[in-house]
């Protein structure tokens, strides 16, 4: 069959189109946006009809994709790993519904924070969900799992959880496809309440996985994807995991290991392979990309009182991902002398585009500000929590997706004012709306800068949910119209938005200022686009 | 055959279609390839590199490990810098000269030069000069990979082919210009090599 050259995230995405899937989900979020993205631009999913639209936020993606489920059809269901715990609600629960048509959820983390706001480990989700995990170590692992996924969907009908992390997502290479399969009939539960997580019956529902989940075990012990190689030297057995074996295997040229290996892809934790390698080796080193999970586990299974190194002792370090030479520094291999970075050289930050609206935005509202003590700015998640960095200095906080708005609110109701919120137009759709209601219904004097630059900007620039409709919602869940401005962040504008800004401030109420202009990135390519066509 | 390649720039330079067009040519060689790349907040002009591995055997990381690349290729000269750990004793750093100045603190010019002048083996030259001399500033990249070319043992046509079909959706005209970037910037290290 074909090969592709495609980045793991890709691999993912042609993996499901190719296993039959009607429909996918996903709110954008780095490292996991080029699923989506790579499904939305496909010619074959095109011609599919296969549904491929972003969705408000995380939540409602998992919720429409176990809607799809239900009916009997195929679905994944995309998201970076803090966008699950905006999903965790349907995400747990749908291991009580469990699935109808095959359903896996692909969270991608990202450890060492090369695009977030923290690096937890999904896998840790899996668990407490108690769903199967799977965790690929190269991007043909990743596309061969996505069909494996879907036959343990279906055949123990719960859905299934596929961890990747950065590395793998963004590293591109060649996969090999597999036969296509067609698209499943639409086809409801036999049991038309399996989705009715009652009370009376959700108890049931959790019996039910708690005696299902054993199977999980047994597939892990089986999977293709744990594989357990032995060798001679048993002074030190490596227990390795996903992407971590890679590390390993790097550290060895000609691929020979002096010592028994036990390579993970495939959770729960399969416990005789575990128990294999500790009881025949004399110590254990537990690599894995991300939390210490396996190296606690280990603990609860194993009963001998030998060594374990891993992240929890300092072999590795507990934070930041693993790299060739983290692990080969565990394996107490020789190391190279390498050269060190040049003194003079110093850190190129991110910041914002030239031109960019947000700057004449933080400007104008940094002048709008000054009469007052600093540190009232709440802000959010995108290009523009790039504001706190200098020469802006511009908000105080960005925790998580629409957190600006309530923060400010719960400031304001502590006696802040003024107290600003500044949030993107994607970002305050997918968790804002709620947390405007609030603040309406309280009277809580907040002041709302939505920056509309009219596309989810950081992540690449998708459609923004919100477009065209920001004044809509603002007026319907109950912001006075005379209190929802509109203004255009340009230099020229400065002084007339630095006015009503500094109006809106001194309001005792909720006021919604939309500052509104394209983002830089999208108007060049729109316009080179239209180049182009002419 | 093996090849570790850390490509340097900042966030719009176009590394990533250097890692195109050389995975492109790979591929047509029938060599393995891995390469990771930097998306997201990086990419809004911060620093950004690319891993990319080329063998005739399989590949297991997607990050080369430090002290093993045997070629940096950058597209400015400090990102040239940051990058050295991940250089071989014998690996090469081929850069542009030209600074990408858009931070408050960035170093003197000169300072920078003395470091890339003090590595035993290196090509550094202005390729925005030899790109504008072209009348094809757009594409500077291009010929930092023609100044890296002859240290990739790819054959140069099948780069040259790669261009073309990378870039042919953006038509003949383009094509063109890219070809004859990489070829100029080949030029110059078959120039200074002779020497």
């Amino acid at each position: 069959m074909d090969k592709l050259l495609l980045l793991g995230d890709e691999s993912i995405a042609q993996a499901a189109i190719d296993a039959g899937i009607s429909g996918v989900y996903a709110y954008p979020g780095t490292p996991s946006t080029e699923i989506m993205e790579y499904i939305q631009n496909s010619k074959e999913a095109e011609e599919l009809n296969i549904f491929r639209n972003w969705a408000s936020n995380e939540k409602t993606a998992m919720e429409a994709a176990i809607g799809m489920s239900y009916t009997g059809k195929r679905t994944i269901c995309c998201m970076k790993h803090v966008g699950l715990n905006v999903a965790a609600d349907p995400f747990i629960n749908s291991a009580f519904t469990g699935a109808n048509g095959g359903l896996i959820v692909v969270t991608a983390d990202d450890p060492s924070m090369h695009s977030s706001q923290n690096e937890q480990d999904s896998r840790f989700y899996g668990k407490f969900a108690m769903l199967p995990v799977f965790e690929p170590s190269n991007q043909q692992e990743a596309y061969d799992m996505v069909f494996s996924a879907f036959e343990i969907s279906e055949k123990y009908k719960i859905p299934v959880l596929l961890r990747i992390t950065t590395r793998l997502a963004h590293s591109r290479s060649a996969i090999v496809r597999r036969k296509k399969l067609p698209q499943k009939d639409l086809k409801l539960p036999d049991d038309l309440k399996q989705f009715v997580l009652l009370p009376a019956i959700a108890r049931k529902k959790f019996k039910a996985l708690l005696s299902t989940s054993k199977n999980f075990f047994v597939e892990a012990e089986n999977s293709p994807f744990n594989q357990y190689f032995d060798a001679t030297d048993k002074s030190k057995g490596i227990i390795a995991c996903g992407l971590a074996y890679n590390y390993l295997m790097e550290n060895y040229p000609d691929r020979k290991l002096p010592n028994p290996v036990l390579k993970i892809s495939q959770y729960p934790l399969p416990r005789s392979l575990v128990e294999k390698i500790y009881n025949e080796c004399n110590e254990i080193l537990v690599l894995e990309e991300g939390y210490p999970i396996v190296e606690e586990l280990l603990k609860g299974i194993v009963s001998k009182n030998k060594t374990v190194y891993g992240r929890l002792d300092g072999t590795l370090p507990r934070d930041g991902e693993l790299n060739p030479r983290s692990v080969s520094i565990a394996l107490g291999l020789p190391q190279n002398k390498v050269r060190e970075v040049p003194s003079i050289v110093v850190p190129r930050p991110p910041s914002l585009c030239p031109s960019c609206p947000h700057i004449d935005l933080f400007l104008a509202l940094n002048d709008a500000l000054k009469s007052y003590t600093p540190g009232r700015v709440f802000s959010d998640i995108g290009c523009y929590t790039l504001g706190a960095l200098p020469p802006y200095n511009a908000i105080n906080s960005c925790v998580d997706m629409g957190a600006s708005l309530t923060m400010a609110k719960g400031a304001a109701d502590a006696g802040l004012f003024p107290s600003v919120t500044v949030i993107g137009d994607s970002t305050f759709t997918h968790s804002g709306i709620t947390g405007l209601l609030d603040a309406v219904n309280d009277k809580s004097s907040i002041t709302v800068i939505i920056l509309d630059n009219i596309t989810t900007a950081m992540t690449g620039g998708q459609p923004s949910a919100g477009t065209g409709k920001l004044e809509n919602i603002c007026e319907g869940i109950g912001v006075e119209k005379e209190h929802i401005k509109i203004i255009k962040p340009l230099k020229k504008n400065h002084e007339e938005n630095v006015k009503v800004i500094k109006e809106e401030l001194e309001y005792k109420g909720v006021s919604i200022i939309i500052s509104r202009r394209e983002c830089v990135v999208s108007l060049n390519k729109r316009m080179s686009e239209k180049f182009k066509k002419n | 055959m093996k090849k570790d390649i850390i490509l340097a720039g900042v966030g719009g330079q176009g590394i990533l279609s250097i890692a195109a067009i050389i995975g492109y040519a790979a591929v047509e060689t029938g060599l393995f390839l891995k390469q990771a790349e930097v998306h997201g907040m990086s990419q809004r002009g911060g620093e950004v590199q690319s891993h990319l591995r080329l063998s005739s055997s399989p590949i297991a990381s997607d990050l080369i490990p430090e002290g093993k690349a045997n070629l940096i290729i950058s597209i400015e000269p400090m990102e040239a810098l940051r990058y050295l750990p991940m250089l071989a004793p014998d690996g090469w750093l081929i850069t542009n000269t030209e600074p990408f100045i858009n931070i408050p603190n960035y170093p003197e010019i000169d300072k920078l030069m003395d470091e890339i002048n003090n590595l035993p083996y290196h090509i550094a030259l202005n390729a925005d000069k030899i790109a504008k001399e072209l009348n094809a500033t757009k594409s500077v990249n291009m010929v930092v990979l023609g100044a890296a070319s002859p240290f990739l043992d790819i054959n140069y046509e099948k780069m040259e082919n790669a261009i073309r079909t990378i870039f042919k959706r953006k038509g003949n005209e383009i094509v063109d210009i890219n070809i004859a970037a990489m070829k100029a910037g080949r030029n110059y290290t078959e120039s200074v090599i002779k020497k």
